[in-house]
């Protein structure tokens, strides 16, 4: 183990699986010349080169399409957008070309390919900057969609992404780049997808979340442990494969459920999640599934209305305590 | 030899007065660009902030010679310049920066998002590429009203490697849309220079293939701008097609605040080819041009950078005293409250 950032552990992940396999490469804006945006990719260009890290202009349609494309020949390219908000024109080339290929194709065609990038609400980067549009992914069939919340995860996902033979869709997180955690050094830790971690056991009510969620989740929980409610805190990791066995084990015990996100509210994907428990674990409840999210807005520039339409511990906790009311 | 550009470009018809409104508002732009990284770093503002130190010339050569309102401009992030050229109020461009109810936004929009419809700015847009394609329909509904408008449309060098803006550009030149693109080539997106990013580095022949014409011009110079403007505006309203302007330019500080220039020479430019591109600071350029015919004196010049100053000191000041929008407004124009 050691200590790292989220950012370095996922450097570390990708340096890892460009040594494992050279049929692996990096595409995208700033990555290898310039050290990457938010220098997830410094220092790589010059240790494999301008073809395994290779820059591209401001095109993200055709990052999108090269980065398929090679991986339906068999190379396994991960393309990093530089955020994930300027991914919507790359949208058909996923959506209609990466996510259905193996499937049109009568699985003759695989399309191992990892599209990357930071999301984050925050920072007063206003409507254009702040999405992350993850249910829009996950509502897509033919797309796995990860999100991880720590260094550890962000490494061990990371190296299944690459190594799944269908297309990733990786979402990693601005505000939790810089932070810190115990990281396995072993080349050959992985996480696999589908298996959520229960991060913190409490047995009042079940609290979901991915991502920077996990986080705010896990201070709430804090808080709310003071007055005596504990919180089952559930990190999902993978919204697509989706374990609901961890969370509907967990319902069963708290019986009541808080399902968080960070995005817009409205048909986001807590909203599948808090069907799901609806759907599986009906005689279970003893209060109506609460969700948590963004409020569904675009994003406002001032400092105080961000801060309004961002989900924050206070938002977690009136939640928990309305399913215990 | 920057001089004897001037001379030619300001051949004829240009007054005293006129010049000296050019001066001044390119010395306002660069006063207020630099009050806002001030302004940032003691907390003020927030997100990005996209400055156009260096590029002056290509707005003020350009946005007094539209007709406003009546023509329409569309811009990228790096907007400060254009609202501040299109007339609206230094105040509310700052409170806008600033996040306060009184911007020009109200406070939703924020630096890359400055707009004022009144004047004809159709605002700063936050997405490389995304103005290109809506100047499109603006074009288009100019040509369906059959009035003699043009939309001017900027848009970066890194841009032009986007999809949309071919999609767009080959419409334009295919309904013959009365749009002035100006390409703000200042030789690096981010911190990829043009070199690194395009096959072809002719953009004047990429719109042509769309069967727009165009020219390559020096953006250092306000004068050569200027002229260059007046009579491709001409040219559109007579004709009502679309028309392509790259011009040259050079940003002399980082992308955005996040870039600051110790990392920008780190990465991808030198110091040495900055000073080159400051020997032809187009405020500078202005001056001498205009001290050298003595229709500006020192303290003419001096007289107006005081005045400048005092326009960005009070646009602080006001947007510093006013208030954040209200908490309630998180949910309004979401949608528009009233209907036809
Ligand atoms: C579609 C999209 N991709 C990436 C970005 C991030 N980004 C913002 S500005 C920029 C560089 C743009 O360069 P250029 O078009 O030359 O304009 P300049 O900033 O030089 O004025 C990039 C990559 C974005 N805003 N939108
Ligand atoms: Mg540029």
């Amino acid at each position: 183990m050691a200590v790292m950032r989220y950012q370095e552990a996922l450097r570390l992940a990708m340096t890892e699986e460009m040594e494992r396999d050279a049929n692996v490469f990096l595409c995208g804006e700033e990555i290898g010349q310039y050290q990457g945006t938010y220098r997830v990719t410094e220092g790589l260009q010059q240790k494999f080169g301008p073809m395994r890290v290779l820059d591209t202009p401001i095109s993200e349609v055709g990052i999108a399409g090269l980065a398929t494309g090679a991986a339906m020949v068999g190379l396994r390219p991960v393309a990093e957008f530089m955020t994930w908000s300027f991914a919507l024109s790359a949208m058909d080339q996923i959506v209609n070309h990466a996510a259905k290929i193996t499937y049109m194709s009568g699985g003759r065609i695989r399309c191992p390919v990892v599209f990357r990038g930071p999301v984050g609400r925050g920072g007063q980067l206003s409507a254009q900057h702040s999405m992350s549009l993850e249910s829009w992914y996950a509502h897509t069939p033919g797309l796995k969609v990860v999100a991880p919340a720590t260094p550890a995860d962000v490494k061990g996902l990371f190296k299944t992404a690459v190594r799944d033979d269908n297309p990733v869709i990786f979402m990693e997180h601005t505000a939790l780049y810089p932070q810190r955690g115990e990281v396995p050094e072993d080349p050959e830790f992985t996480i696999p997808f589908g298996v959520a971690a229960v991060r913190r056991e409490g047995a009042d009510v079940t609290v979901v979340a991915y991502s920077h969620m996990v986080g705010v989740c896990l201070k709430a929980a804090d808080l709310l442990a003071q007055e005596g409610i504990e919180c089952e805190v559930i990190d999902l990791r993978t919204l697509v494969p989706l374990d609901m066995e961890t969370v509907l084990t967990s319902v069963r015990k708290t019986n009541r459920a808080v399902v968080t996100q960070e995005e817009w509210k409205n048909v986001g994907f807590a909203a599948e999640v808090a069907a799901r428990i609806y759907e599986q674990a009906f005689d279970y409840l003893d209060a109506p599934v609460e969700r948590v999210g963004g409020a569904d807005v675009p994003m406002p520039y001032a400092r105080n209305l961000e801060r309004a339409a961002i989900p924050h511990e206070s938002d977690v906790i009136e939640a928990v305590r309305r399913t215990m009311s | 030899m920057a001089k004897a550009t001037i001379e030619e470009a300001a051949s004829g018809d240009i007054q005293r007065g006129e010049l000296l409104a050019l001066y001044r508002l390119m010395v306002l732009i660069r006063r207020f660009e630099e009050s806002t990284y001030r302004k940032f770093r003691e907390g003020k503002m927030g997100g990005y902030l996209h400055r156009y130190d260096g590029q002056e010339a290509l707005v003020a050569g350009v946005v007094p010679q539209l007709r406003l309102p009546g023509d329409y401009i569309l811009s990228t992030y790096r907007d400060h310049a254009h609202a501040l050229a299109c007339g609206t109020d230094p105040k509310a461009v700052m409170a806008e920066l600033m996040g306060r109810v009184t911007g020009c936004a109200g406070g939703k929009g924020g630096s890359m998002h400055l707009i004022d419809p009144p004047r004809g700015f159709l605002g700063g847009d936050g997405i490389v590429g995304g103005p290109v394609p809506i100047a499109t329909g603006v074009g288009f509904a100019i040509k369906y009203r059959g009035t003699d408008n043009v939309c001017v449309c900027y848009f970066g060098d890194g841009a032009m490697n986007q999809g949309g803006v071919h999609e767009a550009m080959n419409m334009a030149g295919l309904y013959k849309l009365p749009i002035l693109y100006i390409l703000e080539n200042n030789q690096y997106a981010m911190g990829t220079s043009v070199l690194r990013s395009t096959g072809q580095m002719d953009f004047v022949l990429k719109a042509e293939a769309h069967g727009i014409r165009g020219e390559k011009i020096d953006g250092m110079d306000v004068l050569t701008v200027r002229d260059a403007v007046r009579r491709v505006l001409e040219r559109i309203r007579q004709t009502g097609e679309p028309y392509f302007l790259e011009m040259t330019c050079y940003r002399f500080i980082g992308h955005g605040i996040g870039d600051d220039n110790t990392q920008g020479y780190k990465f991808y430019r030198t110091e040495e080819e900055l000073e080159t591109w400051k020997q032809r600071d187009p405020i500078t350029r202005l001056h001498d041009y205009l001290i050298a015919r003595d229709m500006l004196s020192e303290e003419e010049a001096e007289t107006i950078e005081q005045e400048v100053r005092r326009i960005v000191q009070e646009a602080i000041e006001f947007a510093e005293a006013s208030p954040e929008p209200p908490l309630d407004s998180l949910y309004e124009h979401v949608f528009v409250d009233h209907q036809e």
